[in-house]
């Protein structure tokens, strides 16, 4: 059980205690989350002695009425508003009138009661604030604590991991009832179709529990000297195969050099496939990709470009989100998890300090910049 | 039998797969099929017919793509059933349906559906929704 401030304010007695002993027994309760208001009455006779209590001491509602003697209701709204309080304000009023609404209204009022009310009129408005003070509470709450945002990431990692699972289930039915008849043949493509998924949802997982090990903090950082020109040449014979079945060149300017630097292997690999594989599976046929390394005075950067499909500025700005993928008539055949560069970008900037950037004209293709500070770590 | 003969299909999904199955599930029952793969191609294909029952992904290019479709289309043709169906389901947390008042307000579809459904169910469902018209 919560219980709430309310502070009546009023310059008729007969009012104040009218409405103390219609809402002084009353709860308020919500069945979906098991829980109930009551409701703290504090009679207040001005304006002026309301503004005094509001600054000292904590209140949730306000029950206000307009006509008052002094500073009157509105003024005492605009005091309300102006402080940025975390409270409701209700109008409770018999001179309703369109301007005063509006200027109300503006100034944050929730609620207008006329005068005079009758006690259900007068529960059910209190019923309506308390509700909204709840929830506006709870929103607040959810999203500064960043339940919010794991809320959103789990319903949408299930849509990710479920859409394929049942594809396939789909596929694999029509396949046990031989819809299509007792040749094999005629199932290839859905067969076809059930490996492009398996190899989806593969690369999801993957990416999930490196996702994982760096948000748990737990992923240990081996830090040594690797050489990074390596490195590439790894995640450029990694994705060969595909590069080959595309006609796409993958070229590393620093071919014969090193290029040393300090980190964990293991996160330049992710950054480095990362970078490669959306070169070439964004490329168009017979397309070029090129890794440029350059040493500047704090920092290197590494940059690798394509001639792919590019991106719109709209895509740029979506880009590096959380399961966002860019959806159109160009990427709608090529698979990926959404996660990759999301991941990439969170190991850049919280482990190294890094930054990411991209450049990209539509049809031409785009270069992704990854500028690392010479010395991320101190050995 | 083919209880749905010349009866004609609205669907709408950005899975490839789903949007295959679909047909081929909706052709057995007799359905003709028009199928889109994004919200706006599904836009355009509410705008130019008049199908006999529409089955709407609930996210496509927007989260909430299935509820705009199905809006749409409830404005153009109040009485043609509207089904969405989703991978997101209650174990996440993220509970749609149309068991409240206020939901219903909201949500314009005739029938709120998981994905992954039996053949069998997805054809129940189905005939539910169309049983009067038959």
């Amino acid at each position: 059980m919560a219980t709430l401030n309310v502070l009546i304010v009023d310059d008729e007695p007969g009012i104040r205690s009218g409405i103390v002993r219609i809402l002084q027994n009353y709860t308020v309760d919500f069945p979906f989350l098991e829980e109930e208001f009551d409701f703290n009455l504090i009679e207040i006779g001005s304006g002026e002695d309301a503004v005094e209590y509001i600054d000292s001491k904590p209140v949730d509602i306000v029950l206000l009425d307009n006509k008052l003697p002094g500073m009157d209701g509105i003024e005492v709204l605009e005091y309300i508003n102006k402080k940025e309080m975390d409270c409701s304000v209700m109008m409770i009023t018999s001179y309703a009138s369109l301007d005063l609404a509006i200027k109300a209204t503006n100034n944050g009022a929730y609620n207008f009661v006329p005068k005079p009310f009758t006690p259900a009129e007068l529960k059910t408005a209190l019923e309506g604030i308390t509700k909204n003070l709840y929830l506006r509470r709870m929103t607040k709450e959810l999203n500064t604590s960043g339940k919010q945002i794991r809320f959103q990431f789990l319903s949408v990692l299930s849509h990710e991991l479920k859409s394929p699972i049942n594809a396939i289930e789909g596929y694999l039915n029509i396949m046990k009832d031989k819809q299509l008849g007792d040749n094999i043949d005629d199932y290839m493509t859905m067969i076809d179709r059930s490996g492009e998924r398996i190899r989806g949802m593969r690369s999801l997982i993957m990416d999930m529990l490196d996702l994982t090990r760096l948000e748990s903090g737990k992923k240990s950082r081996e830090v040594t000297k690797i050489d990074l020109v390596e490195i590439m040449k790894i995640s450029r014979d990694t994705m060969l195969p595909m590069a080959i079945q595309k006609g796409v060149k993958i070229t590393i300017d620093a071919e014969s050099k090193e290029f040393p630097y300090l980190a964990d292997r293991q996160d330049m690999e992710i950054i480095f496939n990362n970078l490669v594989s959306n070169a070439v599976k964004y490329n168009k046929d017979n397309g070029t990709v090129k890794c440029v390394f350059r040493e500047n005075d704090n920092s290197i950067t590494i940059s690798v470009s394509d001639t792919g499909i590019g991106l719109s500025q709209e895509d740029i700005s979506k880009l590096f989100q959380e399961f966002v993928r860019i959806k159109n008539e160009k990427t709608k055949a090529i698979s990926g998890s959404g996660l990759g560069l999301s991941i990439m970008k969170k190991i850049v900037e919280e482990s190294y300090h890094g930054t990411v950037s991209v450049e990209s004209v539509p049809d031409q293709g785009s270069t992704f910049f990854i500028e690392l500070p010479k010395l991320a770590f101190k050995v | 039998m083919e209880p749905f003969k010349n009866k004609l299909a609205l669907i709408a999904d950005d899975d490839i797969d789903i949007l295959t199955l679909e047909t081929i599930q909706l052709k057995k029952m007799g359905f003709n099929v028009i199928s889109a793969e994004t919200q706006k191609e599904a836009e355009e294909l509410i705008d130019t017919n008049k199908p006999d029952i529409a089955i709407f992904d609930l996210m496509m290019d927007n989260r909430d793509s299935g509820f705009i479709l199905s809006y749409k289309m409830k404005k153009m043709y109040p009485e043609v059933p509207v089904i969405i169906v989703t991978a997101v389901t209650a174990d996440t947390g993220m509970i749609f349906g149309l068991d409240s008042d206020s939901e219903r307000t909201w949500i314009k579809a005739d029938k709120y559906l998981e994905k992954g459904l039996r053949p069998e169910q997805f054809e129940e469902e189905i005939s539910q929704l169309l049983r009067p018209q038959l």
